[in-house]
């Protein structure tokens, strides 16, 4: 029909500047309108600050924990059946054991690449929370969560308390001795619930503890309903980041209507795929190198049998320490118990901890009457009470922490349990009153330090021919602009200040004088 | 170094020719970082090989999690090496855009919502309330079939175990506890018979028995006669959490809670002495019979284990 004749060449001509990928780009703008929005999200710009890190650390983790966790509940039996162990540790050989048990252990041991699997997801929740809670702080210090984005602080702050309830799940699964011990507490806990907490225990175990229930239901609610809302959340929290743009410390041509840094593509995303892969690392490192939960050591779980120094994973140590030294009260009246010595250390104190992180975006507002939109991030100084109060809250928490461990501090440093015991009640009460002045202080010291917070060039120490010792400036950073980063005095003394010099000739460079 | 400040003032991405110097490598000496990323590269997908053969010849897990270390770590830092020192350099800037919309906007959206949905609510209010009414009475009826089938009503379970009157006391393998089985200051753990392999005797009926001495021993008021030969029988249930008291202090005659270190005195009727358990562990009232088995007088006068509600 045609004379055209069709080479290679002309068929790639056909397809417009871009080629192939150009051609696909365009069917799919025909369809879906892709292109202007597009080009935006390749345009999108992030911060270069390292704090910005923290969040993909946690996200990373969790992709991890979904690839890892897809591999264990391809071999991982949610049933509490007893079966004979005939898999391949021999300890537990011919031993009466749960499926749930058997097959945990089968896994480790039995499938190739189980063990560094198993190590691997577990090590990656560990970091998961982590992650999440030191990226809370860097939020939390320098007001990222301000309006206009207090939403996200609150999805931040449920996903945290989902990743928490997920991990203790996921620890319950395995059905051993430590992980059954974790599991009678939880249930001991929802019964001091006042009023319905027999019921409540009840629905969630199909009966009284620990029935048969409990493994197959923990397994629904930890591989499928609990992540499926982090997933559903995390999508959340990224579709409002996009929407709302990074949050940037101010300098150098940062303001409140712009972002400054690297854009998503080709950059950004090169980073960010790069570092995924160093989180995935140093887990392989941390599942290849350092054990976890061993739990063929630990033995099926029988609810009479106990082991000794049991310590829950780390984000759960605030809860066991706070029930370890809180005293003994309970009440008794009118044909009734309220288990104030369950309920006030596991109930009430994390629902006031969590409600705190709720409530503080709305609190901060109403205090300081600051109703407007904030992108230039905040030094943590310059937010003296903010800091202040969040400082204090995180050693109380620290030093909750530190009292899951009362036993083994006793042990190892060979002093009674009550020295221990009480020198924690002591410490978790006064150590947030001593955190909050001295933090206090501090940021007015450093908001009174002219100058603090910008960068200074290092000093040059030389000595001349005749002895004497100078000390000159070096020159200054490429991307410094004088006016805002002149060198100034050390101060002798904290309130010792002067104004920074004019830098006169602009060379970057000085004498200092004594 | 010399010209740096202009170039490191922020620019849009939109419009900037090919050339500009904030496309350009960050890397002052882009051939030697390249040399870097691609050492990175083939070491990184050396130990990717060697993390396909340690699978295959199924070496010990710690060469298969390194050589994933290995491979996963250094095509990461590689990756991110390119991006950081070989990519355009920036810095750049993009413009926020203001939320707020106007504010005829506004009060149309606003409008919307409120005139044309309220005005449905308000002028067929018999509408809305039976509708409302039905969907509250579904809901209500979900409940049931979502909460309520999930396990039983508690009712009477948490204030008895197992233990009825003459029960055999039998340990974990099922054999009878002779009053001879016992030495001064052992201990073992306990179920009434037939409930030694049950998931309920295992959690709730778990009792420890203790000999404390040869003689009858009272260990308060109105229990002379449940620690005969010096038998005490109280339930393994810490009531603090309900964790199994699993470690006994012979010395100073104290079971103690491995969980949270509540300690209960076994002399004097298992009183707690320290930690957060606030009541003591129950006794159980036994008597050994003509043939020496030890056995119980009736069930635990008291619910065993933590606190609840309905516990009086």
């Amino acid at each position: 029909m045609t004379d055209v004749i069709e080479t290679k060449r002309s068929k790639k001509l056909a397809k417009g500047p871009f080629g192939a990928v150009g051609h696909a780009l365009n069917e799919l703008d025909d369809r879906l309108g892709t292109a202007k929005g597009g080009r935006t999200f390749l345009d999108k710009i992030f911060p270069d600050h390292w704090s910005f890190m923290l969040g993909e650390i946690a996200l990373y983790s969790f992709v991890i924990l979904l690839v890892t966790g897809i591999f264990l509940a391809l071999y991982y039996i949610p049933s509490t059946a007893i079966v004979t162990y005939r898999g391949t540790y021999l300890p537990l050989y011919g031993q009466k054991v749960t499926e749930a048990y058997a097959s945990s252990v089968n896994l480790s041991f039995a499938v190739r690449g189980g063990l560094l699997m198993r190590q691997m997801h577990h090590w990656a929740c560990d970091i998961f929370v982590g992650a999440i809670v030191v990226h809370m702080a860097r939020v939390f210090f320098t007001g990222a969560f301000r309006k206009p984005r207090e939403l996200n602080w609150t999805i931040g702050t449920t996903l945290l308390t989902l990743a928490i309830v997920n991990g203790f799940l996921g620890y319950s699964l395995p059905d051993d001795l430590v992980s059954g011990t974790g599991i009678r507490i939880a249930y001991s806990i929802i019964l001091s619930i006042p009023v319905v907490g027999s019921y409540i225990g009840f629905w969630v175990f199909g009966g009284n503890f620990p029935g048969t229930m409990v493994i197959p239901r923990f397994f629904v609610l930890h591989e499928f309903l609990v992540p499926l809302l982090i997933l559903g959340l995390v999508g959340a929290h990224l579709a409002l980041l996009v929407r709302q743009k990074h949050t940037q410390f101010p300098g150098p041509g940062k303001t409140e209507e712009n972002v400054v840094g690297t854009p998503m593509f080709p950059v950004f995303m090169a980073k960010t795929t790069g570092f995924l892969l160093v989180v995935g690392g140093v887990t392989a490192l941390l599942g290849a190198f350092a054990q976890i939960n061993p739990i063929w050591q630990f033995g099926q779980y029988h609810a009479a049998n106990i082991s000794y120094a049991v310590q829950p994973d780390w984000y759960m140590g605030f809860l066991d320490g706070a029930l370890r030294i809180w005293p003994s009260w309970t009440f008794h009246s009118f044909g009734h118990t309220i288990v104030f010595n369950i309920l006030v250390p596991s109930v009430i104190l994390p629902g006031i901890v969590f409600g705190i992180a709720y409530a503080w975006p709305a609190v901060e507002r109403k205090l300081t009457g600051d109703n407007e939109i904030h992108h230039l991030l905040d030094r943590p100084s310059d937010r003296a009470f903010r800091t202040s109060a969040g400082v204090a809250l995180l050693s109380f928490l620290m030093m909750l922490f530190i009292a899951s461990s009362t036993d083994v501090i006793a042990n190892f440093f060979h002093i009674s349990l009550d020295t221990v015991l009480w020198t924690m009640r002591i410490l978790v009460v006064v150590v947030p009153l001593i955190a909050f002045p001295f933090t206090y202080k501090i940021c007015k010291e450093m908001q009174n330090f002219k100058g603090a917070g910008k960068r200074k060039t290092t000093n040059v120490v030389s000595r001349t021919s005749e002895g004497e010792y100078v000390s000159t400036a070096s020159p200054r950073y490429v991307d410094d602009i004088p006016a805002h980063l002149a060198p100034i005095p050390v101060p002798r003394f904290i309130n010792d200040v002067e104004a920074p010099e004019e830098d006169a000739d602009g060379s970057g460079t000085r004498v200092v004088e004594r | 170094m010399s010209s740096g400040i202009e170039n490191h003032t922020p620019v849009s991405l939109r419009g900037l020719s090919a050339d500009d110097p904030h496309l350009q490598p960050a890397a002052r000496n882009p051939e030697r970082v390249e040399k870097v990323i691609v050492f990175n590269f083939v070491l990184g997908t050396l130990f990717g090989f060697l993390f396909i053969v340690a699978y295959i010849q199924n070496w010990q897990p710690w060469i298969l999690g390194g050589a994933m270390a290995g491979c996963l770590t250094l095509l990461g830092i590689g990756l991110i090496a390119w991006g950081k020192y070989l990519m355009p350099r920036g810095p750049f800037v993009e413009d926020r855009h203001e939320f707020r919309n106007s504010d005829e906007d506004r009060s149309a959206f606003a409008a919307a919502i409120v005139q044309r949905g309220g005005g449905l609510v308000k002028r067929r209010k018999l509408l809305t309330g039976l509708f409302a009414g039905g969907m509250g009475v579904f809901s209500l009826g979900a409940v049931f079939p979502l909460l309520r089938s999930l396990g039983p009503l508690p009712k009477g379970t948490l204030f008895h175990t197992d233990w009825r009157k003459d029960s055999y006391a039998v340990d974990i393998t099922g054999r009878r506890v002779l009053v001879g089985d016992l030495a001064v200051g052992s201990i073992v753990t306990v179920f009434p018979e037939g409930q030694q392999d049950t998931e309920n005797g295992q959690a709730v009926d778990q009792t420890v028995l203790i000999r404390v001495s040869n003689q009858d021993f009272t260990t308060m008021k109105g229990r002379e006669t449940w620690g005969p030969q010096g038998l005490l029988a109280y339930s393994k249930l810490c009531t603090h959490l309900g964790c199994p008291v699993g470690l006994y202090e012979q010395q100073l005659q104290l079971l103690v809670c491995p969980c949270h270190q509540s300690m209960f005195n076994v002399n004097n009727g298992a009183v707690p002495q320290f930690g957060p358990a606030p009541r003591p562990l129950p006794q159980l009232p036994i008597y050994i019979d003509a043939d020496g088995y030890v056995r119980a007088q009736s069930d635990y006068r008291e619910p065993v284990g933590p606190g609840f509600w309905e516990r009086a």
